[in-house]
């Protein structure tokens, strides 16, 4: 089976050791997390984990079965690529200076949509949300100037379907 | 003497189970919330789960707990075992043999590591249990202080779940979960940490039973077309198997399973986990699967044309390479846990739920057979395993003892009636071959985990979980030497568990591989060992050891007639080996006969 790109959306209690717990299942079968981002969700006291593997289909449904049977996640899922909408975002600290010294700074930043969050008279950041590819672009044209610092979050994605979390929570309570 | 001085500060008049419950129920029914510490809430809280047992070590971090249990010692026993591991495993033996919740205490650190490897071993062998271990004050935890230890990381892998208490008032709540996940659904170990500030703060003490987590479903739901489809196939099956695991065992499903294999005449097969779930005397048993399982049900694992896999997880000792198993049959999997369908042999019809209540669902929906043709296959099968493995290990024409007819006599001493609690390696094999059982729950040995070590504190267990039960525990040599220190338990409560070591002076089945698969190198395999009789009698128990056929059967049955604990050694065949053998990472039709 070819490996591929895998989008797995984890809802569960905000509770203390999950997260090692969770983790702990990639690192039993030797899988690295390529990204992984922890948020509320759509339901209160619910929290969302989005981790994002390269791995095969196989691997990753064992591994959704595995993180479901934890006590304190409500539901697992995969997704495709093509299945969600997904975004991840970036800041770029780039010396101030540079603003007036390279005039294709500001091109840069209106090709590419991003936003500038601050400006102080040794540096300024710029605030990118897109696709990897956009951020990886970006990173790509400002890096001949020079970057401070730069990172980039964790992907964060909704599915095209419909997560039907409330209903399992209410069936659960039943 | 010594041993009636202790026994008499020992040994105290047991209290009826029905008493306790009375007692506690009015105590658990009182609706003003009393103020007590949370070291008392602990002790309370496992009254009020109906434990009267508890193995454990005491230690800085725990003490406020232990000194709760010196004032409730009428009403909860506590057996300090030699080694936390040795508690652990008591405890699982307790737990396997009865059905109930095993409970295991230790103090922080290393206390709590020591129950790593039982936890472990619970995890894969889906016994309940709780630990409870004691933490460092709250203001301390992360500042390594003495004794600190990050067992809630430590055991997260190993744990169905596991938390860390840090405040007095979350007692009850945390407790009342730990005993509902540890029994429901598939069983499981959970670790419960408790910071000693939280063991000396106070709290108003309420208990209400757990009967529901929300994010946790237990059981899932039994889907009625996927029966209705299970069961066409087994209707239009020429050739079904069963092989069954230690669900049935767990689920209380053996006289459901009884009752559908009397239906359908299907051959039923056991994994070891499974073993004596129904009786080795039935016609439909037609043994043992698995790496040294039985020649029959291995091989015809590769004939069948519906396979019928019910509480067992296709572990790796039963399936050899999965790439050859079973590829011909369709395969229907009796799964309480999701996550264990299509793990690692796809199920063509998945059926999820208990066994107890999918089994007896599935009854009526299947007609009468006997498949006598298909039977007439595994008799043939066996005839050959007898001709060249059985009958050489239990009608030995050599001079020097085998394993076999030691677990034979046995078999013979206690009518088939005894609980026989085993370690891991050859003996473990022979014993899982041999034995014969007429109850259920009568095997209890490490099956996934292959824990050397297990099998004595185990038995300390499993008799105190059993008491009206022979409790025989076997051993090798190598792994009774790993908790020999838990005969200071025996000694100490005379507990009357029956102890065979069957020396080869070999860790054997380690030896069978190097001999088979490493051109005899016996690399840390030999082992010249202590004189066993006489440690035991250092602990004051009663000891033999038989090195010749004639004296064996009869010092068995004064083993087992003796109402004392007993340690006999038997001196077996140094280099025998355990035959049938499917070679790791084999087909199971390649089994080998010798």
């Amino acid at each position: 089976m070819k490996k591929q790109w895998f989008t797995i959306s984890v809802y569960s209690e905000n509770n203390v050791g999950l997260l090692n717990r969770i983790s702990g299942i990639f690192l039993k079968r030797h899988i690295n997390i390529e990204s992984l981002n922890v948020s509320k969700s759509e339901i209160e006291n619910v929290s969302k984990f989005t981790i994002v593997v390269n791995t095969t289909e196989d691997w990753t449904r064992k591994i959704v079965g595995q993180i479901e049977k934890q006590i304190e996640v409500i539901k697992a899922f995969y997704h495709t690529d093509d299945e969600t909408i997904y975004q991840e975002s970036a800041l770029f600290k780039i010396k101030s200076a540079l603003l007036f010294d390279e005039r294709q700074i500001q091109n840069i930043i209106k090709e590419s949509n991003s936003q500038i969050v601050t400006v102080s008279r040794d540096f300024f950041v710029l605030a990118k949300t897109g696709r990897r590819h956009e951020i990886d672009e970006m990173h790509d044209a400002l890096e001949p100037y020079g970057i401070l610092q730069f990172v980039r979050s964790g992907r964060i994605a909704v599915t095209k379907e419909a997560m039907p979390i409330t209903e399992i929570l209410e069936q659960a309570i039943k | 003497m010594v041993q009636d001085l202790v026994l008499n500060l020992i040994l105290e008049p047991e209290i009826g189970t029905m008493e306790i419950l009375k007692e506690k129920k009015s105590r658990t029914t009182t609706k003003k919330p009393m103020r007590i510490s949370g070291a008392e809430a602990i002790v309370h809280c496992l009254l009020a789960e109906g434990v009267d047992l508890i193995y454990g070590y005491p230690g800085g971090a725990i003490m406020p707990v232990y000194d709760e249990l010196y004032k409730f010692q009428d009403r909860l026993t506590h057996i300090l075992t030699r080694h936390e591991q040795g508690a652990t495993h008591a405890a699982q033996g307790y737990a396997r043999v009865s059905g109930r919740v095993g409970v295991a205490m230790a103090t922080s650190g290393p206390g709590a590591t020591n129950l790593v490897t039982g936890l472990a071993d619970a995890q894969i062998d889906s016994t309940p249990m709780v630990c409870i271990t004691g933490q460092v004050p709250r203001h301390l935890l992360g500042s390594d202080a003495f004794q600190e230890t990050d067992i809630v990381g430590i055991s997260t892998p190993v744990t169905k779940w596991n938390y860390q208490i840090t405040k007095a008032s979350e007692i009850p709540e945390i407790l009342a979960k730990a005993f509902f996940i540890a029994k429901s659904g598939r069983p499981g170990p959970v670790l419960v940490d408790i910071t000693k500030n939280a063991q000396f703060d106070e709290l108003d003490f309420e208990y209400k039973k757990c009967t529901s987590v929300r994010s946790y479903t237990p059981v899932p739901k039994i889907d009625p077309r996927a029966l209705e489809q299970a069961a066409e196939l087994i209707n239009q099956a020429k050739k079904p198997l069963i092989v069954w695991g230690q669900g049935v065992i767990l689920g209380q499903a053996e006289q459901e399973l009884q009752a559908f294999i009397e239906k359908t005449g299907i051959p039923a097969a056991w994994t070891i986990m499974g073993e004596s779930a129904i009786p080795t005397s039935h016609p439909l048993n037609v043994g043992m699967v698995g790496m040294h399982g039985n020649y029959g049900p291995n091989v015809l694992t590769n004939e069948c044309d519906v396979l019928l896999a019910v509480g067992m997880r296709f572990d790796d000792r039963v399936t050899g390479s999965l790439d050859t198993y079973a590829k011909q049959a369709k395969v229907i999997h009796f799964e309480i846990d999701p996550a264990e369908i299509n793990k690692n042999v796809k199920a063509d019809i998945p059926l999820l739920g208990d066994s107890k209540e999918s089994l007896s669902l599935l009854l009526p929906l299947v007609k009468k057979n006997t498949h006598e043709d298909w039977h007439q296959e595994f008799k043939k099968k066996d005839e050959i395993e007898f001709d060249t493995v059985i009958k050489n290990d239990l009608k030995p024409t050599k001079a020097g003892l085998t394993m076999g007819e030691v677990i034979e006599a046995i078999n013979i001493a206690s009518g088939n009636r005894a609980v026989i609690v085993t370690d891991v390696g050859q003996h473990q094999m022979i014993a899982c071959r041999y034995a014969k059982f007429e109850q259920s729950k009568s095997n209890i040995t490490s099956g996934g985990l292959g824990t050397m070590g297990f099998a004595l504190p185990a038995a300390i267990g499993a008799k105190q979980g059993a008491p009206d039960r022979e409790v025989v525990a076997v051993i090798g040599d190598g792994g009774y030497q790993m908790t020999i220190q838990e005969l200071g338990v025996i000694f100490q409560h005379q507990i009357p568990v029956k102890i065979v070591v069957l020396n080869n002076d070999h860790l054997g089945m380690v030896r069978q591989w190097q001999e088979l698969f490493f051109e005899s190198r016996y690399a840390s395999t030999v082992m010249v060992n202590p004189d066993f009789v006489k440690i035991a009698e250092g602990y004051h128990i009663e000891a033999k050891r038989v090195s010749e056929r004639k004296d064996l059967q009869s010092t068995i049955d004064e083993m087992i007639a003796s109402d004392k604990p007993y340690f006999l050694e038997v001196k077996v065949e140094k280099e025998d080996n355990v035959f049938p053998m499917i070679p790791s990472g084999a087909s199971v039709s390649d089994i080998r006969l010798k």
